[in-house]
C-alpha cells in the first residue's frame, strides 16, 4: 500500500496542481437575497435552498447571519465560500472583542472589511464565489450594502442579489419609501420573495426575514409563502393560438 | 490533463461617464451617479468623483469600480503620506504624476479604470489631466472618459476649440468660457450622452474648483426612456434660444409638450 505525502502547494509556479486549489465554478449555490432599509432599520429575506446544479440537494440553509451586535450578513452564491467568509468575520469579531475597549464594529467596518477581502481574492484569481449584502444599524444610522465576487460594491436603500436584481428591485424602486413600518416592509419583501418564487427555478418556497434594529437581530422561523396558480390566463394558455407551439 | 481555466472575468465595465474643463481660475469636474453591470442597473447614486483630500486636485474615474475603489485608496493614502513628509498638499500637476505611476505600477493587471483628474495647477490656473487605463496621461484643456466619451469628446472640441499640440511655442489649451458658462456646457453635454448612453444617468454630480474652494451641484438627468422630455429638451433648447429669439423658445417648449403625450409609445 502505498503512502502519499501531501505535496506542498506553495510554489503555484511549479506545481500545476495547485490550480485545483482555486474555485473555478459554485457546487452548491443559494439564490437571491432582498433587502431594504426601514424605519427602525432593515429587513432581510432569503429562502433556504442550496442547489447542487440544477437539484435542490438543501433545503434547510440558513443564509442569513448576525454579525457582531450591529450587522446582518446575507449571502448568494457558494455556499461554503459564505461558510469560509464567516470564519473570517468569525475572527474579526473576536479581535474587535478582544480590545474591550467599549466600541464594536458597526455595518459600515464590515461591509469595507468584506469588499476588500472579496477584491483581494480576486486580484489573485481565486474568488470567494459569493454576492454578500451586509444590513446593519448603529448609533441610529441604518446602512445597506452589497459586494460582489470581483469587489464592487456599493450601498442603497434597497438591493437584491443574482435573479432578486432582475425581478425584485424594480418592484422596490417604485415601491420603496423611508418611512415604511415592518408590517409593510415584510409585506413588500414578500411581494419580492413571491416573485422569485414564480419564476426563479432555484427557489424554494421556504423563507426567512432578519431584522435588524439598534436594539439587535431577529431571524424568523421559517414560513412559506401562500401561491396562486390558477391564473385564468394560464388555464389554458394555447387557447388562442392551437396547435402552434 | 489540460489547464482547466477559469470561467469568470476578474473584471466587469460598471459603466459611467466622467468629464473636466479647465478655465483660467477654476476647473469643472462631472461624472454622472449611474452604476450598471451588463443591462442591470446596481445604483443610482454612487459617485464616481473622489476627493483626494486634496483642494486642488479632484480625480474622477470611470470603469470598473472595484479598482477605481481600491486605486482611490491607493491615491489617498499616499497623498496621506506625502503631506506627512513635505508639510503641504500635493500640487495637481505632482497628483498626475502619481497617478500615473501607480496605474503603470500594475501594467500587467491593470487597474481597469479611465481617469480624469482635474484641478487648478501652482499658478492658480485650471488644468486637466487626461489618463488611459495604463497610466499614460496628458495635460489637456477637457476631456471627457467613459462610455459617454466617444459622444461627447467630439462635441467639446467644436464648442471649446482647443489649439493643436503640435504648436510651438505650447499654446495652453484652457478653455476663455466663464465657468457659468463652462457649467452650463457641462450640463448640456450630459443632457445629450444620456440620451444615447444607456450607462450614462440618473444624476449629474459637478464639482466647480476655485481657489477659495471646492462647490459641489447636483442635476437631475434622465432615468428611463419613457421620462419628461421637457426636462432634457427644455435644457438643451435654453442654450439655443441665447442665439435665437424668445418666441422661437417658446414654441419649441410647446412643441416638446406635444411630443411628450404623442411619441410616448416609440420613445
Amino acid at each position: 500500500m502505498t503512502f502519499t505525502i501531501p505535496i506542498d502547494n506553495g510554489d503555484a509556479l511549479k506545481n500545476a496542481e495547485a490550480d485545483s486549489q482555486r474555485t473555478l465554478y459554485p457546487y452548491v449555490t443559494g439564490t437571491s437575497i432582498v433587502a431594504i432599509k426601514y424605519k427602525d432599520g432593515v429587513l432581510m429575506a432569503s429562502d433556504m435552498g442550496g442547489s447542487y446544479g440544477s437539484t435542490l440537494r438543501y433545503k434547510n440553509i440558513e443564509r442569513v447571519k448576525a454579525i457582531g451586535k450591529h450587522s446582518l450578513l446575507g449571502a448568494s452564491g457558494e455556499i461554503s465560500d459564505f461558510q469560509e467568509i464567516l470564519r473570517y468575520l468569525d475572527e474579526l469579531v473576536l479581535n474587535d472583542n478582544m480590545w474591550d475597549d467599549g466600541n464594536s464594529l458597526g455595518p459600515k467596518e464590515v461591509h469595507n472589511y468584506l469588499t476588500r477581502v472579496m477584491y483581494n481574492r480576486r486580484n489573485k484569481f481565486n474568488p470567494l464565489w459569493n454576492t454578500l449584502v451586509l444590513g446593519g444599524v448603529k448609533n441610529g444610522e441604518s446602512y445597506l450594502g452589497m459586494v460582489s465576487m470581483i469587489g464592487v460594491s456599493f450601498e442603497d436603500n434597497h438591493v437584491a442579489t443574482g435573479f432578486g436584481n432582475h425581478l425584485a428591485r424594480p418592484i422596490l424602486r417604485d415601491e420603496w419609501r423611508a418611512d415604511l413600518s415592518f408590517e409593510d416592509g415584510v409585506k413588500l419583501l414578500e411581494k419580492c420573495m413571491r416573485v422569485l418564487l414564480y419564476r426563479d427555478r432555484s427557489a424554494i418556497n421556504k423563507l426567512q426575514i432578519a431584522k435588524i434594529t439598534e436594539e439587535g437581530v431577529t431571524v424568523s422561523q421559517p414560513y412559506s409563502l401562500k401561491t396562486f396558480w390558477e391564473f385564468q390566463a394560464f388555464h389554458n394558455p394555447t387557447a388562442g393560438a392551437q396547435g402552434s407551439w | 490533463m489540460t489547464k482547466q481555466h477559469a470561467n469568470w472575468s476578474p473584471y466587469d465595465n460598471n459603466g459611467g461617464t466622467c468629464v473636466a474643463i479647465a478655465g483660467s481660475d477654476y476647473c469643472v469636474i462631472a461624472a454622472d451617479t449611474r452604476m450598471s453591470t451588463g443591462y442591470s442597473i446596481l445604483s443610482r447614486d454612487y459617485s464616481k468623483i473622489h476627493n483626494c483630500k486634496a483642494d486642488k486636485a479632484v480625480l474622477s474615474s470611470s470603469g470598473f469600480q472595484a479598482d477605481v475603489k481600491a486605486l482611490q485608496k491607493v491615491l489617498k493614502s499616499r497623498h496621506l503620506v506625502y503631506q506627512h513628509q513635505h508639510n503641504k498638499q500635493m500640487s495637481c500637476p505632482a497628483m498626475a504624476q502619481l497617478l500615473s505611476n501607480t496605474l503603470y505600477f500594475k501594467r500587467f493587471f491593470p487597474y481597469y479604470a479611465f481617469n480624469v483628474l482635474g484641478g487648478l495647477d501652482e499658478e492658480g490656473k485650471g488644468c486637466v489631466f487626461t489618463y488611459d487605463a495604463v497610466g499614460s496621461y496628458e495635460k489637456v484643456g477637457y476631456s471627457a472618459q467613459g462610455s459617454g466619451s466617444t459622444l461627447i469628446m467630439p462635441f467639446l472640441d467644436n464648442q471649446l476649440k482647443s489649439p493643436s499640440p503640435l504648436l510651438l511655442p505650447a499654446q495652453d489649451a484652457i478653455t476663455p468660457l466663464s465657468e457659468p458658462e463652462a457649467v452650463d456646457l457641462v450640463k448640456t453635454v450630459f443632457a445629450s450622452a444620456t440620451e444615447r448612453d444607456i450607462y450614462t444617468g440618473d444624476k449629474l454630480e459637478i464639482m466647480i474648483l476655485k481657489a477659495d474652494g471646492i462647490r459641489t451641484e447636483v442635476m437631475e438627468l434622465r432615468k428611463t426612456l419613457s421620462e419628461c422630455w421637457q426636462h432634457t429638451l427644455s435644457i438643451v433648447l435654453i442654450r439655443i434660444s441665447t442665439l435665437g429669439s424668445l418666441c422661437y423658445l417658446e414654441l419649441c417648449l410647446k412643441f416638446s409638450c406635444v411630443v411628450n403625450r404623442f411619441s410616448f409609445s416609440y420613445l
